[in-house]
């Protein structure tokens, strides 16, 4: 199942170019580009693992290209990256875009859990079936 | 046959194109920076020879590349070597510019960095340091002053090594992301290629800044004061003529930044003098240095012993 977070998850993944282009338009914006990994894939999972610094003073997207690089050459298949533009000015303080850059070559997906609560009560939450295995095993 | 056929068609309802050059020129504004480079830029020949060279071949490559010829991306990275004060940073300054203006590089700003910002203090230190300052310059320049610090022949375990290594690596594989100018003294620039071989061959052009000429520097004197509204008196500016006649025979002569520093302290006694004198000043008294700021310098009264107090 392929997992829809962030940006453009609903369309074709991103190539290169396009990548380097959004980077851009961020780095244009004066956003604060992140590369982030994960093999948690759990849609509340927020905090992924940092890749280097958060690179604030890149004038030109080749430089984070160069980074994603190296990130993908360390993590390859196994993980998803994605990265994200930070606005620091007042008043936004946050995140401004988000971005899948790449995924695991398979993705099982997830499964649902049903849990009986108090008086016939249905819980239900999602469980990736990745995380079955221990972390760095996962994909 | 068929690609006769081809070409007829396309000449039958065309005229052959013909690219007009000196058009594309100004059409970049890489003419205008050229000029201004003329225009500011004093002496300088072989310099500025080399830049319109360069120019002229992005040029032609921007054209040939629109018509589709096939075009590889020249290598830029260059290394400018010269005696201290002959402009090797101002004119990497407007490098940047140029080949900005020209497309050749994205973003056209200069990231200027010496051995201290590239090498780390321990093991495993550098390379982070050194990936920091290229991600930095990516887009834009990246210039080294006095790169031959980056290489320390005397401590085989020195990380500059490892420095030097990224930098290749960088230089080789992202040639459209980054054009790398190191500079530094000819002779100990010379030393540095010498034992790092890797680098003399990836760099495409070497650049030699030759030194002033007494003339050129006497010019460079009008400039610097007129952009601070001074000016020379008649008598001040043949002063000035015959200390930097007496200023170039002395050891540590910087062309350029030598001549800055007697303006500057030409000011200084400018300033005294008038300071000192009783009674009101004249405007045009403020602006002008006259031969006695300038004579009083230690230069005319230098013995050899006092070898190392001429800068001040």
């Amino acid at each position: 199942m392929r997992i829809t977070q962030g940006c453009f998850s609903f369309l074709p993944d991103l190539t290169d170019d396009q990548i380097r282009a959004q980077v851009q338009y961020c780095i244009d914006k004066g956003w604060a580009v992140n590369i982030e990994y994960t093999d948690d894939p759990h849609p509340r999972n927020t905090f992924w693992e940092m890749w280097d610094l958060p690179m604030f003073d890149v004038k030109d997207a080749a430089g984070v290209m160069l980074e994603l690089n190296a990130c993908r050459k360390a993590h390859a298949d196994r993980t998803y990256i994605r990265l994200s533009g930070f606005d620091s000015s007042h008043g936004w303080e946050s995140v401004r875009i988000s971005f899948i850059v790449n995924r695991p070559k398979e993705e099982p997906g997830f499964r649902l859990v049903r849990q009986e609560g108090p008086g016939r009560q249905q819980i239900y939450t999602t469980q990736a079936y990745a995380v079955d295995r221990p972390e760095g095993q996962r994909y | 046959m068929a690609a006769d056929d081809i070409l007829a068609e396309g000449g039958s309802d065309a005229p052959p194109e013909t690219i007009d050059l000196r058009r594309e020129l100004t059409e970049t504004h890489a003419q205008e920076v050229l000029d201004e480079l003329d225009r500011e830029l004093v002496g300088l020949a072989p310099v500025k020879a080399r830049i319109r060279q360069i120019a002229a071949l992005l040029v032609v490559d921007r054209v040939r590349r629109r018509l589709g010829l096939l075009s590889e991306t020249p290598t830029l990275h260059m290394s400018f070597t010269g005696n201290p004060g002959t402009g090797k940073t101002t004119v990497a300054l407007r490098m940047a510019e140029i080949l900005h203006k020209l497309g050749y590089i994205r973003k056209g700003h200069l990231v200027s960095v010496t051995r201290d910002d590239l090498v780390g203090q321990y093991i495993g230190h550098t390379a982070p340091k050194t990936k920091e300052i290229l991600k930095k310059a990516m887009g834009g320049v990246l210039f080294i002053d006095e790169a031959y610090y980056l290489y320390r022949q005397e401590n085989e375990r020195d990380y500059g090594q490892e420095a030097i290594e990224i930098l290749l690596q960088v230089m080789e594989n992202q040639r459209e992301d980054l054009v790398v100018i190191l500079a530094g003294y000819a002779d100990r620039m010379d030393q540095f290629f010498r034992s790092n071989p890797g680098f003399r061959s990836r760099i495409a052009h070497h650049i030699d800044f030759p030194d002033y000429s007494d003339g050129e520097l006497m010019s460079i004197a009008t400039t610097m004061l007129a952009a601070q509204s001074y000016k020379f008196s008649l008598a001040g500016a043949a002063a000035f003529e015959s200390y930097i006649a007496a200023r170039r025979q002395q050891p540590l002569f910087s062309n350029a930044r030598s001549i800055r520093n007697a303006l500057d302290r030409a000011r200084l006694r400018h300033a005294n003098r008038h300071f000192e004198q009783a009674g009101p000043v004249l405007l045009e008294d403020l602006m002008t240095i006259d031969a006695p700021d300038v004579l009083a310098s230690r230069v005319f009264r230098a013995r050899p012993d006092q070898i190392d107090s001429f800068d001040r």
